[in-house]
């Protein structure tokens, strides 16, 4: 069922509450639609159509402009954030997946799975800037909070390729396990999470030195749960650095690393499937995609609990709140 | 006949394009595979949809050798392929030629009787990938430690078989197989399969191979009014087990049984280790890329001569060793892995040397399941619950079990 912007919505919007409500937008890759789900409330608001098995999601540092990866129409859609209006496309290259935004809105550097490239797109010329030769399978991308470098994880080849942004070229290749699925640096740049869905671990890449270093890889043990089914996929660090929230695919949960100390010490369960996270922008919460039952389940961060799940569309992807709006 | 043909010579343009996208270090290691494929004179599929293609098991190796490439351009390793195709008198001559040339990792599509002889003739110091041969006998007491087993054995698609009866609830079997010694070969594999996982055999029927018209114009006619007259009268039983390896009989068996039941094994629900449609696991990029390289779908020979070059590749990655032995010894090794589009890494068993990995069960158009299935335990995986375990193998050459 299509909604526009329900009438709960519209009333909740009206009022003054003392946190902001930020939307959640979450993609669902065979239902070919954008979910609106209000962050206070955790009632959809909408629904609105999104293209061909929309994955990737991100936007705008003004919270104005919504990109969707619609990577069977091999291109990437915009949306306006406030009528869900698609405005215009990207060029994106075949097969666009993950993506990872300029921290000034502009470009987006864009994983081609079929093609072995990172496409690197202008925002606002809508052009191409450049196509950049990568390992097979190209999947997760991540740029460090100076945008000195992308990361782009290729699923085949098992590497991190590290993208010097101001020449695309790759300065430095580092070799993880099998099946690299998303790349996430801290705040602070000087650590780089990359999970590997297949190989069961999450490798911590020391950023500090000359080159990227791998640290360590941790591993995930649940009783009960076959080890083959932890597969880490959506890797997200609080601004503090203190806390890494992983998602473990098929185990229906997300892993609570200590930073500090590189151990796991929870799994919260979540959804089926859980893919892709995102924090609120006062990162009290964190919202979950779970492919396979078809919600959303959203943690306290501080609890680390999880408090609730939402039903989505059909087999939500990935998921992007809106930062806070000028009142 | 050793020659590459006209489709060969396109894959060798693709892969010198390939190599040409990233200009490689100077002084780059190179390891280069080869796949020996062995054509036994053979009659047509009972479908035209499983024609052979010339280029069969060649395709997914040039795919392997891509990927490989693109990782290898990163490294410095400069990945090559080369392929030969000869009939079974000729394969010892193929063999010294390859080797002559220096190949010491070679995939090899052949028969048990003919693998063993390149066994031999290939000596300790290459490293054979058996892609095709089903024996279980090849992972027992005629192994070789310088064959491993990339293909999975009969036993463990008749285990992956039994194992989805038995979730179903369907313990009583109707085990139907033909007359060739390699379909009695199979109907062993399932009777073993029952016992291990606890389903009954309640009848065995033997077809036999007398020829036949099946693809003439009136063969299905024939086949409507046979198929029920010998099937008619069997114990009570829960499903068909189809064991025809020589594809004769077994897809006329589920549209024309005395007693309609679900048929398992070589028609209705198949044991594959990939087929063209499989999607899950990031398959679909597979799919596409073998696709865009071959012009067809992807067949099961295909995807088994990937993971060989594939196999070879990962090792010498993470190793940057190009020799067999050294990347023998990883492959065997609990660091290697390998992600293969089917949900979970495989791995080799260090007993045997046979790679485990899930099974498909395809009904022809979708993956309707995949083995392992729920519940089947293992102490060590659970890919252990398909073919013959560490204490079940009688093969010595690999050393006991890591």
């Amino acid at each position: 069922m299509i909604l526009k912007a329900s009438l709960p919505a519209l009333l909740f919007a009206l009022g003054t509450g003392a946190a902001q409500a930020n939307k959640v937008f979450v993609t669902n890759e065979k239902g070919n639609t954008v979910t609106v789900l209000d962050s206070e409330s955790w009632e959809v608001t909408a629904e609105f159509e999104a293209g061909n098995r929309p994955r990737g999601i991100t936007i705008s540092p003004d919270g104005k402009l919504l990109y969707v990866a619609a990577s069977d129409d091999d291109t990437v859609r915009v949306f306006d954030t406030e009528s869900y209006e698609e405005l215009y496309t990207l060029p994106s290259g075949p097969d666009p997946e993950q993506f990872a935004l300029h921290p000034t809105g502009n470009p987006l550097y864009i994983a081609n799975e079929d093609d072995n490239l990172v496409t690197v797109t202008d925002t606002e010329s809508r052009t191409i800037k450049a196509e950049i030769p990568v390992g097979v399978e190209p999947e997760g991308m991540g740029i460090n909070p100076e945008a000195t470098f992308m990361v782009n994880t290729s699923e085949t080849t098992n590497m991190a390729h590290f993208i010097d942004t101001s020449d695309y070229k790759i300065k430095h290749n580092i070799l993880v396990d099998q099946r690299p699925r998303y790349a996430q640096f801290t705040a602070d740049g000087k650590t780089l999470y990359v999970s590997s869905e297949i190989g069961g671990t999450v490798s911590v890449i020391d950023m500090t030195g000359p080159e990227p270093v791998t640290r360590t890889k941790i591993g995930f043990e649940v009783s009960g749960v076959l080890p083959e089914w932890l597969q880490p996929v959506g890797v997200k660090v609080t601004s503090d650095g203190k806390w890494v929230f992983v998602a473990l695919g098929p185990a229906n949960r997300v892993a609570v690393i200590d930073a500090q100390s590189d151990e796991v010490v929870d799994y919260i369960l979540v959804g089926q499937r859980v893919w892709q996270m995102a924090f609120t922008p006062d990162e009290k919460y964190l919202v979950t995609t779970n492919g396979n039952s078809n919600d959303v389940t959203v943690i306290d961060v501080h609890k680390q609990k999880a408090i609730r799940s939402v039903q989505v569309g059909q087999q939500p992807w990935g998921v992007v709140v809106q930062p806070d709006m000028a009142q | 006949m050793f020659s590459l043909g006209p489709q060969a010579a396109r894959y060798g343009a693709a892969m010198l394009s390939a190599m040409l996208l990233t200009a490689l270090p100077a002084g780059a290691m190179e390891v280069g595979a080869a796949v020996l494929r062995i054509d036994y004179p053979s009659l047509a599929p009972i479908s035209r949809y499983e024609l052979v293609p010339d280029d069969l098991g060649f395709a997914g190796a040039t795919l392997a050798n891509e990927d490989n490439q693109t990782t290898g351009a990163f490294l410095g390793i400069d990945f090559t392929a080369e392929y030969a195709a000869v009939p079974p008198e000729e394969a010892s001559d193929a063999l010294a030629r390859l080797m002559e040339a220096g190949h010491d990792k070679i995939a090899v599509l052949a028969r048990a009787p003919e693998l063993l002889a390149l066994s031999e003739q290939a000596g300790e110091g290459a490293l054979l990938l058996n892609v095709s041969a089903a024996e279980d006998a090849l992972r027992s007491e005629q192994c070789r430690a310088n064959v491993v087993h990339v293909a999975p054995s009969r036993a463990m698609r008749a285990d992956a078989v039994a194992q989805f009866a038995i979730w179903k609830k369907w313990p009583r079997w109707f085990l139907i197989h033909g007359s060739n010694p390699e379909d009695r070969a199979l109907a062993a594999a399932f009777e073993a399969a029952a016992a291990k996982f606890g389903g009954k055999i309640v009848e065995t029927r033997e077809f036999e191979d007398t020829g036949g018209s099946r693809r003439t114009d009136t063969g299905h006619v024939l086949v409507q009014r046979q198929i029920p007259v010998f099937t008619q009268g069997a114990e009570e039983h829960d499903v068909v087990i189809a064991a025809d390896a020589s594809d004769v009989f077994a897809p006329y068996l589920p549209f024309h049984l005395w007693t309609p039941r679900p048929v398992l094994g070589a028609a209705g629900l198949r044991p594959v280790t990939f087929h063209g449609a499989h999607e899950a696991w990031g398959a679909t990029q597979f799919q596409r890329r073998f696709e865009a390289l071959s012009g067809r779908y992807v067949r099961e020979e295909d995807y088994q001569t990937w993971l060989a070059l594939r196999i070879i590749g990962e090792a010498a990655i993470r190793t940057n060793e190009a020799g067999a032995a050294a990347l023998r010894d990883y492959m065997l090794g609990s660091a290697f892995e390998l992600a293969a589009f089917k949900g979970q890494k495989v791995t080799f068993r260090s007993w045997n040397g046979q790679l485990r990995q899930p099974i498909l069960l395809y009904d022809g158009r979708i993956t309707a399941s995949v083995s392992p299935q729920d519940g089947f335990l293992h102490q060590r995986s659970t890919l252990d619950t398909l073919g013959l375990d560490a204490g079940e193998s009688k093969c010595t050459a690999f050393g006991p079990p890591k």
